[in-house]
C-alpha cells in the first residue's frame, strides 16, 4: 500500500533522511520508533507530501506522491501537535472537513467523538481547547472519514489513560479491519499489544524493518521494549536511549 | 475553492481586528467629510490615507495571518487538497475581509467618478499588498523575519521609491524624462495609484509639465486600461510567484 523507494532528504547540513526504503501492506500495524530527531515525523511528512524529499520515490498504492492530492482520501493522519483556528468551533472544524472531503455523513465513523464525548463541547472555540482535548480532536478527525491508511505521529502523548486506553481499542478495532496503520510512539509499553512490525530508525537511516515474531524470536524477549534494547545492545547502537525507556519500565513495577 | 475561504473568513472576521479596522476608516473618512467643506478637499486628505494605511495595514495583517494560520494549512495539506487551492483560499479569504472595510463612507458621501476612483484604488492596493505580503510570508521562515520583510517593503513603496525616483529625475534634469517617469510610476502601485486619482481630481495642472503628460497619457482610454492592466500585474504576479514557491515548501 506505501512504497517507499531510497528517499533522502537534508535540511541544510543535517541529514533527515538516508537512502530510506521500506514497503507496507495492508493489515501491518507499522511502530516507528527511534530517538527524537531521528527523521520519524520527516518520514510520515515525506509520506503525506507535507515534506518534499531531494530524492527518491514514494507510492501510496501505486499513486506517486507528489504528482496529485487525491491519493491523501484514503489517509488519516493524526498530527503530533494539532493547532487548529483559533476562534473556529469544534463542530464547525469537523463540519469543515467533511465539507472539502464530500464524504456522505453514512460513511463517517463517529466512534471517538462519541466516545470521547465531544459533541457536548462542540460548541467551544478551539483557543479554550487544552492539549489533551485537541489531541482528542485530532484523533476523532484521523478516524473519521474511514481511511484505508491510517498515520498516527505519538497518538497517547498528552491523552489521559482512560482517553489513551480508547483511543488502542479503537486502534485495534480498525487493525481487524485490515487496514495499514502506522504509529510513532516513545511510549513502547503503549505499542506491545497493537504492532505487527517494527520500524527502528535511528540518524535518519532505518535500521531494520521486522516483524514482532521474529523479533521475539531473536531475542528471546517477549516484551517490545526488551527485545529492542537486546538488539540494540548486540548490534552496538547507541544505546542511550532505549536504556531510558527500560529505566522508567523499572520504576512503573514498584507501584 | 470557496468552501474553505468562508471558514477563514469566519475566522478572521470572529477575531474582530478587521472590524475595529473597519471602524477606523469609517470613522477616519466621515471626520474628513465632515471638517472640510468642500468633498473634493476631504477626498485629497483620504487620498493620502489611502495610499500610506491601506497597503501597511494589508501587509501587516496578511503576514501575521499567514503565521497564525501556519498550523492550520499544514493540517490542511494533509487533507486530499491541492497546495494551490489551500494557499489561494487563504488569499481569498483574507483579501475579502480586508475589503469590506474600505469605501463604504467614501461613495456615501460622494459617489462620484472620483469617490469611485478612490475607492477603487484602496481596493486595489489592499489586493497588491496582500499579494505581495503572502510571496514574502511564504518565502521567510519565521514570524519576526516576514513581518520585518513585509515593513521593509512597505517602507520601500511608500517612502525610498519616490525618493529614488527624485534622486533620478534631479541628476538626469537636463535630459527629456517624461517617458521615463511614466515607466517609474508604473513599477510602484503606489504611485500608480496617487496618479491615477489626482488625474480624476483635476488637481493634475499643479503636477507642472509631467502633469500634462500624465493627462495626456493616463486620462484616455489606453491609460485606464495600461493602469489597471499593470494593477492587476501587481496582484497576480506576486502570489503567483508565492503559490510557485509555497508549491515547492516543506511545511
Amino acid at each position: 500500500m506505501i512504497r517507499i523507494e531510497h528517499i533522502n532528504k537534508r535540511f541544510r547540513k543535517l541529514q533527515v533522511l538516508d537512502n530510506v526504503s521500506a514497503s507496507f501492506t495492508k493489515g501491518q500495524v507499522v511502530s516507528l520508533i527511534g530517538p527524537n530527531g531521528s527523521g520519524k515525523t520527516t518520514l510520515i511528512k515525506s509520506i503525506l507530501g507535507m515534506v518534499r524529499p531531494d530524492s527518491g520515490k514514494i507510492y501510496v498504492e501505486e499513486q506517486l506522491v507528489n504528482s496529485d492530492h487525491t491519493y491523501r482520501e484514503k489517509i488519516g493522519y493524526m498530527p503530533q501537535i494539532g493547532r487548529y483556528p483559533d476562534n473556529m468551533k469544534i463542530g464547525q472544524l469537523f463540519k469543515m472537513l467533511q465539507n472539502i472531503r464530500n464524504t456522505p455523513v453514512e460513511k463517517l465513523d463517529k466512534t471517538l467523538i462519541e466516545k470521547f464525548e465531544l459533541e457536548k463541547i462542540f460548541e467551544k472555540p478551539m483557543r479554550t481547547l487544552s492539549g489533551g482535548t485537541r489531541q482528542k480532536v485530532s484523533a476523532a478527525l484521523a478516524f473519521l472519514f474511514d481511511p484505508a491508511i491510517l498515520i498516527l505521529d505519538e497518538p497517547t502523548a498528552g491523552l489521559d489513560p482512560l482517553s489513551s486506553e480508547i483511543l488502542k481499542e479503537k486502534i485495534l478495532v480498525e487493525k481487524k479491519k485490515n487496514k495499514l496503520i502506522l504509529i510513532t510512539s516513545h511510549i513502547l509499553a503503549d505499542l506491545d499489544e497493537l504492532t505487527t512490525h517494527i520500524m527502528y530508525m535511528q540518524e535518519g537511516k532505518m535500521q531494520f524493518f521486522k516483524d514482532m515474531e521474529a523479533l521475539q524470536e531473536e531475542t528471546g524477549e517477549l516484551r517490545l521494549g526488551k527485545a529492542i534494547a537486546r538488539i540494540m545492545k548486540g548490534e552496538q547502537f547507541n544505546n542511550e536511549w532505549i536504556d531510558k525507556m527500560l529505566e522508567i519500565k523499572n520504576d512503573e513495577k514498584i507501584y | 475553492m470557496m468552501k474553505l475561504s468562508k471558514y477563514v473568513l469566519y475566522d478572521i472576521l470572529r477575531s474582530k481586528i478587521i472590524i475595529a479596522y473597519t471602524l477606523f476608516l469609517f470613522v477616519v473618512s466621515i471626520s474628513m467629510f465632515q471638517m472640510e467643506e468642500n468633498s473634493s478637499k476631504a477626498m485629497l486628505s483620504l487620498l493620502n490615507i489611502v495610499l500610506i494605511v491601506l497597503p501597511l495595514v494589508s501587509l501587516v495583517f496578511t503576514t501575521i495571518h499567514y503565521y497564525n494560520s501556519y498550523e492550520f494549512i499544514e493540517l490542511m495539506s494533509s487533507q486530499p487538497m491541492s497546495r494551490t487551492r489551500i494557499l489561494l483560499s487563504e488569499f481569498a479569504g483574507v483579501s475579502i475581509s480586508l475589503l469590506i472595510g474600505v469605501g463604504i463612507p467614501v461613495l456615501l458621501f460622494s459617489a462620484d467618478a472620483t469617490g469611485f476612483a478612490l475607492v477603487f484604488t484602496g481596493m486595489c492596493l489592499t489586493l497588491v499588498f496582500a499579494s505581495i505580503a503572502f510571496l514574502a510570508s511564504v518565502i521567510a521562515r519565521d514570524k519576526a523575519r516576514g513581518i520585518g520583510f513585509s515593513l521593509l517593503l512597505w517602507f520601500y513603496f511608500a517612502l525610498i521609491y519616490d525618493g529614488l525616483v527624485l534622486l533620478i529625475l534631479f541628476s538626469f534634469s537636463d535630459y527629456p524624462l517624461e517617458k521615463l517617469t511614466l515607466l517609474l510610476s508604473a513599477l510602484n502601485p503606489i504611485d500608480l495609484g496617487r496618479i491615477f486619482i489626482m488625474l480624476k481630481m483635476d488637481v493634475s495642472a499643479l503636477m507642472g509639465y509631467t502633469g500634462a503628460l500624465y493627462k495626456d497619457f493616463f486620462g484616455s482610454g489606453t491609460g485606464i486600461l495600461f493602469t489597471t492592466g499593470i494593477m492587476m500585474l501587481w496582484m497576480v504576479l506576486p502570489l503567483w510567484m508565492a503559490v510557485r514557491k509555497f508549491k515547492k515548501k516543506d511545511l
